[in-house]
């Protein structure tokens, strides 16, 4: 299992600072969830940490720092899965999901059997089998979000960055999506490190949320901690109750506005 | 099952080369002199090793298909499979199949450099041992691609395609202007020009196909063992680089070379348009989009695309000879709307 250590990260495109001074220690199989309004720096933070968004600060995985590592290497520890993937219309699932197995191909020469083994295991764990010859324009939504797991599984990289996996699904999808990456998690012994919006499933899935606001991260800790009326109404300007279930899930309730109740 | 998936459309290489072994053949046995064209095809098995019968072709008569039609279908071929093969590498790292491969400026910097040639005393060349005609385009082609370059890397701070199709775009217009400037001032030469620009394989001798072949072996090769990459590329430069490609690495190197290609082949054909469109959208219809294909069925198909192509100039307007450029002109621009309306198979 993969430990993620993030130093005095600060993120900054051209004069705007979209994050400073991050700090964070994700210990090895732990799953943190960065949450905050949008524009907090959530998804600039994890763009670093794959090297796609211009930094300082250092962010090792394993004791290595990221940067000392080739592009190819840094590909087979960490897997990340954009806000919006892009999904080429004419391409097979079997295809995209083969992509995954990039960071092993060596040099010019193609894939090797092991890297169809391992594809072929990833799509029936995900029941994809069936789709493997479909376009990925013919799938819906759902299909969609397995799909581009599964491409990220297929990395075989021991930490996993999921930007808003579940902001386009239905709420039958988004426990679905979440259900299968908890389980990939436990499975493989992932490191998970998400941004989410919904806090009611942020605090369900994840050990640990990492509240972030303007670039800076404003409370961290486990969601009983964070999710609170007095925080969520400093840092979201929202008025919501949060209430705990008996089984410790931390539900958040958005409240309706007295005056838009009483007209 | 799922393993063989990705290999099931490799029939279409094999369908491709015997398209362009018999458009080989036609084209060799087609023209305005020399024997009936039914013979031809038979002195070319007598001609194989081991192979040894009396076809009807006089040795005057295979004189003339091997030193006139021969080096005409070998250079077609050439340069229709280097235009193919660059514009569908072109298509892959900018992303857009409305590409060609004259985008960067290739063709606009040969044009000027011709132009110069032809301006500048092209009477007083001819006794020159090597013709600096297609020298002097290969030099101007080059020379705007990577003025193209420069312009797109240092304005673009982010190195984004869509800078560099842009300066593509101010590069081509310069370099025309220019070209148009000069033509005013010599409108002597205006002819001569034109019909250089339209593209031309009918003077095709030998020493062309030599001068070409090492640029596109080397261009061609080059290309060929990028196309796994460019399947990674078609989610995009973030995700690409996610999975591990050196994105700038591969588009750099890929660029070079279809330029180094095409501007070799435009310094010996003129410019010869819509054959980096068709051909790659052709074959995406029937082979699908995925560049391991793609690629390599285009290098073929477009071979045989172009020495086709060839065949009806020769007889049209026999014997003044109708522009290559202007029958792939004729082919592409109606297809070109076709792909227009039928974007999404192309995605």
């Amino acid at each position: 299992m993969t430990s993620l250590k993030i130093k005095s990260l600060s993120v900054k495109y051209g004069r705007h600072e979209a994050v400073r001074d991050f700090e964070e220690n994700v210990r090895p199989g732990e799953w943190l969830c960065l949450i905050g309004p949008n524009g907090a720096g959530k998804s600039s933070v994890l763009r670093a940490i794959v090297g796609l968004a211009p930094h300082t600060g250092s962010v090792t995985i394993d004791d290595t720092p990221v940067k000392s590592r080739s592009v190819r290497r840094r590909a087979q520890l960490v897997a990340y899965v954009p806000q919006v993937p892009l999904l080429p219309d004419s391409m097979t699932v079997h295809e995209y999901v083969l992509l995954g197995r990039n960071p092993y191909v060596v040099g010019f020469s193609n894939e090797s059997r092991e890297d169809f083994m391992m594809v072929e295991e990833v799509l029936r764990r995900l029941d994809l089998v069936g789709y493997s010859r479909r376009e990925l324009s013919s799938l819906s939504g759902g299909e969609r979000q397995r799909v581009v797991i599964a491409r990220a599984l297929a990395q075989e990289a021991p930490l996993l960055l999921l930007d808003e996996p579940t902001s386009a699904l239905d709420i039958g999808h988004q426990q679905q999506a979440l259900e299968l990456v908890d389980r990939m998690r436990r499975e493989h012994g992932l490191t998970v490190v998400s941004a989410m919006h919904d806090l009611t499933l942020a605090g369900l899935y994840s050990d640990r949320l990492s509240l972030m606001h303007q670039g800076v991260v404003a409370a961290s800790g486990p969601a009983e901690s964070v999710l609170k009326a007095e925080t969520l109404a400093e840092f979201y300007g929202v008025s919501a109750t949060v209430h705990t279930d008996g089984d410790g899930t931390v539900v958040v309730i958005p409240k309706r506005s007295d005056t838009a109740r009483g007209s | 099952m799922v393993t063989t998936a990705i290999f099931q459309r490799h029939w279409r290489l094999p369908a491709a080369m015997l398209v362009l072994l018999v458009a080989v053949v036609v084209g060799a046995s087609i023209g305005p002199a020399g024997p009936p064209a039914w013979r031809v095809p038979l002195e070319l098995i007598n001609r194989l090793p081991l192979i040894s019968f009396d076809s009807g072709v006089t040795s005057t008569e295979w004189n003339l298909i091997w030193q006139i039609r021969m080096p005409r279908v070998v250079l077609a071929g050439l340069v229709g499979a280097m235009l193919s093969t660059a514009g569908a590498a072109y298509q892959g790292v900018f992303r857009n199949p409305l590409i060609d491969p004259y985008l960067l400026g290739v063709a606009a910097g040969a044009g000027l450099g011709a132009t110069i040639v032809f301006t500048v005393n092209r009477a007083g060349t001819s006794s020159w041992i090597v013709d600096p005609l297609p020298l002097t385009a290969f030099v101007g082609g080059l020379g705007a691609v990577a003025l193209t370059y420069l312009v797109g890397t240092a304005f673009g701070a982010n190195r984004s395609s869509a800078t560099l199709v842009l300066a593509g775009v101010a590069v081509t217009s310069l370099a025309t202007a220019l070209q148009t400037f000069i033509l005013q001032r010599n409108t002597d030469v205006v002819r001569q020009v034109y019909s250089w620009i339209l593209g031309r394989l009918s003077s095709a001798t030998w020493s062309d196909v030599r001068l070409v072949i090492p640029y596109v072996i080397l261009s061609l090769g080059a290309l060929l063992i990028h196309r796994r990459l460019l399947d990674v590329l078609r989610v995009g430069d973030d995700e690409a680089k996610a999975l591990g490609v050196n994105v700038d690495r591969v588009r750099l190197i890929v660029v070079l070379a279809a330029t180094l290609g095409t501007a070799a082949v435009v310094a010996v054909s003129g410019l010869i348009g819509f054959v980096g469109i068709i051909v790659p959208h052709a074959v995406r219809l029937v082979a699908g989009a995925s560049y391991r294909v793609v690629l390599p069925v285009s290098l073929v198909a477009g071979a045989a695309f172009l020495i086709l192509a060839d065949i009806p100039g020769r007889i049209l307007d026999n014997p003044a000879e109708t522009p290559i450029g202007v029958v792939t002109a004729f082919l592409g621009a109606p297809f070109f709307l076709l792909i227009l309306r039928t974007r999404q198979v192309a995605e």
